[in-house]
């Protein structure tokens, strides 16, 4: 069937699906379904949250686009054929920040927002299920093994594992039924780098992971995804029937005999399931609470069996690398760290948004050449990588490269890539309170430290933060913090304290303002900063008092007021009613 | 992790036909399926509302697994909810200027005007009744939050008018 015009929509996919259905409704009581097809497309950047509309062949590019407005769309342009001028974007309106930034390389998101995620064609015709082709016609294990060898790729999860030695484990391992499983239990906040490739290029995940039970034998894979992501989910189990379909997924692959099938398991709102063991407890059906390593998942994973069990993006990478060489992946990034990253950039910067860049970039570059530099022109003060469970980056390592040994030896963790600028007026106390309670309540409360550790230096961040703490309290943070990581069973209890140990070690002063001074350098902490009125500049226009929830205001009309500081709640109402910037913040 | 935080509703003893039907169905569907405790209950709350201590007892028996595993698992995970939720979210802001300004005035008269305690749902499930922390709207304290609606300077006597246009 040959359509007369294609629309393809852009944008976040949570938020296009209203415009899709609106679109689609429209076109269907118009009568045009036949002539008109409507194609999904996964944007890469988020600088601009708009949902966007391309219609071809005319070329028109729409952006803003709401339910009600792409009816309009079809009954003015799709029906009549008059673009609905207004809705168009203007040659010159176009952001050139839009654009990947050229120290971008796309390997992972390569067909993100280019390819339409529910059509197998559009990913076959990008080279899709090519490399399986290859692996399983061509290939042995050892081969593919050999080739992941030489790529270097380590696990995009975080810890940064070797693939290829993790493959080799359950390989080796001996069982009657092995499993593959895909953590897409993307649980940082924040961080949405998975979502995008499970919701852009689902076939690169299925791929990947067939790949890797034809080298460890396993017929059976699990993709694990939370519940928060349900057009992923939607997404990856269109792409699991298309598979099927198409004899991609099931039984005599290729006609080599092979056999492997895949099952979507939904998350339920638990951080902690993002750990692998976790997440296989979960996939099992049970709570999950992670189990005692070893035995490893290699050796002993779901339901027992040997399992092998990566990340989004590292199965994502698999194919790329088997049709293109493990030396062209070895040929991006450090000595240590191959290939490319991806992140989620967050935070006090200009652009923020998902990019992916060749490992070894430097800190520097990553914020102010990809990210457009600190929000607003303000000073850069750290940043977070690795989520909740991760450390901070101060100014004075802003040349370091980005691989897993460097974030490393700072404190840092690469994570999952979570990317969190911080600029001056982000209170390094308030932000290690803010990870603490995140991690506090995520504990799953197995291990006795960190359930109990993690409550007991949010109690002491909580009391820094309302003025109320006391010599000591730092170093309590440190001890407590050595005995929560050494004391946990998994990475969440492992990680809690990185936050706070290392916003610490690199701003101290912060700390220790807080606690002797009773001061909030960055003017956050409400508890410990004061309003006031600048009698020389207040006009007496009575605003601020009026609009003062708490009636802490004071004054005569005409004369200057007053603010008293034992009845503010420093809510800062007054500062922004004022229509002088009398107010200001101590 | 949460506790469990959500109180029964004592009223609901028994299954309703259409839940067990439901039940039947969804418990036929994932027969044989390794591991589909987590299956089970998530399909038993999307397509029923919440997983009642009625339905808990149903799938453990039918699944041959203790009811304080189902139990142990619904209470480890926040997704899910033991009891219904109204079609209509009443949160009142208990942030400081809110809180001084009468909020907790707010929770009692809302208390008695629906008849439910802080975390539970009216009978007819038109209100679930939450509070909340600082949604900054500190101008108009105190507010009350209704499903999207921020309604500020709440007074007690107020209170039923604001929740007349929630059917």
């Amino acid at each position: 069937m040959a359509y007369r015009a294609h629309v393809i929509i852009s944008g976040d996919p949570q938020q296009a699906q209203p415009v899709t259905v609106a679109l689609l409704d429209e076109i269907g009581l118009l009568g045009l379904s036949n002539e008109i097809e409507v194609l999904a497309a996964t944007d890469l950047t988020v600088a601009t949250p708009s949902i966007e509309a391309i219609v071809y062949p005319d070329g028109v590019h729409y952006r803003d686009l709401t339910p009600d407005n792409a009816r309009l769309v079809a009954t003015e342009h799709l029906l009549k054929g008059r673009p609905v001028q207004n809705l168009m974007v203007q040659e010159q309106a176009v952001e050139p920040l839009d654009e990947p930034s050229t120290k971008e390389v796309r390997v992972v998101l390569r067909n993100v927002g280019v390819i339409n995620p529910e059509s197998i064609d559009d990913y076959i015709a990008q080279d899709g299920y090519a490399a399986l082709g290859k692996v399983l016609t061509e290939m042995t294990p050892d081969g593919v093994l050999a080739e992941l060898k030489t790529s270097a790729l380590r696990g995009r999860g975080g810890a940064g594992f070797p693939a290829w030695m993790k493959w080799t484990f359950a390989r080796n391992a001996p069982g009657d039924q092995k499993y593959v499983v895909c953590n897409g239990d993307e649980g940082d906040p924040g961080a949405f780098m998975n979502r995008r490739v499970l919701e852009g290029d689902p076939h690169s995940v299925l791929e990947g992971m067939a790949i890797a039970a034809y080298v460890i034998g396993a017929t059976q894979g699990y993709l694990y995804v939370r519940a928060e992501y349900p057009i992923a989910i939607r997404t990856l189990r269109v792409a699991i029937e298309q598979a099927r379909e198409y004899g991609l997924l099931g039984k005599d692959i290729f006609g080599t005999g092979f056999c492997f099938d895949l099952e979507v398991r939904m998350g339920a709102g638990a951080f902690v399931c993002g750990e692998e063991t976790a997440l296989m407890e979960s996939v099992q059906g049970n709570r999950g609470q992670p189990r005692t390593r070893p035995p490893f998942p290699a050796t002993s994973g779901l339901w027992g069996k040997p399992t092998n069990i990566n990340n989004v993006e590292t199965y994502a990478n698999v194919p790329q690398i088997l049709l293109n060489g493990g030396a062209w992946f070895a040929a991006m990034g450090t000595e240590k760290s191959k290939g490319t990253k991806t992140f989620a950039i967050a935070g006090k910067v200009k652009r923020t948004g998902l990019i992916e860049v060749p490992l070894g970039i430097t800190v520097r570059e990553i914020v102010y050449d990809v990210g457009g530099g600190v929000l607003n022109d303000k000073a850069f003060k750290a940043v977070q990588t690795g989520g909740p469970l991760g450390g901070c980056i101060p100014e004075k390592h802003l040349d370091m490269p980005v691989d897993y040994e460097s974030l490393a030896s700072v404190g840092s963790a690469m994570g999952s890539g979570g990317f969190i600028v911080m600029d001056e007026e982000t209170c390094m106390v308030d932000m290690a309170r803010f990870f603490m309670e995140f991690a506090q309540e995520e504990s799953c409360g197995k291990c006795v430290p960190c359930r109990v550790g993690t409550r007991k230096m949010l109690d002491i961040l909580e009391a820094i933060c309302a003025g109320k703490g006391k010599p000591g309290d730092i170093e309590a943070l440190e001890t407590l913090g050595r005995s929560v990581k050494i004391g946990s069973l998994c990475g969440l209890g492992q990680g809690a304290p990185n936050p706070v140990l290392s916003m610490i070690e690199n701003f101290r002063e912060e700390y220790e303002a807080h606690i002797y001074d009773k001061r909030c350098p960055a003017k956050v902490c409400r508890a410990l900063i004061e309003y006031k009125i600048d009698p020389e500049t207040c006009i007496g226009c009575t605003r601020c008092a009026r609009n003062c929830p708490v009636n802490a205001i004071t004054g005569i009309a005409r004369q200057p007021h007053v603010i008293d500081p034992e009845i503010c709640i420093r809510c800062g109402i007054c500062a922004q009613v004022c229509p002088v910037n009398a107010v200001s913040v101590e | 992790m949460t506790l469990a935080t959500e109180r029964a509703t004592p009223t609901i003893l028994e299954l309703s036909s259409e839940e067990k039907v439901e039940l039947d169905r969804i418990l036929e569907e994932n027969r044989g399926r390794p591991g589909a405790t987590m299956v089970v209950l998530t399909l038993t709350q999307e397509r029923l509302g919440y997983v009642s201590p009625p339905m808990q007892r149903y799938i453990a028996d039918s699944m041959g697994i203790p009811l304080s595993h189902i139990y142990g698992v619904l209470t480890f995970y926040s997704f899910f909810r033991m009891a219904p939720i109204g079609r209509h979210k009443v949160s009142i802001c208990l942030g400081t200027a809110c809180y001084v300004r009468g909020g907790p005035s707010l929770v009692e008269k809302l208390q008695q005007v629906l008849g439910v305690e802080v975390g539970e749902t009216t009978e007819d499930n038109r209100f679930t009744l939450e509070t909340c922390r600082c949604v900054g709207a500190c101008s108009q304290a105190p507010v009350v939050m209704i499903d999207d609606d921020v309604v500020g300077r709440v007074q007690p006597q107020d209170v039923a008018k604001a929740l007349r246009k929630y059917e």
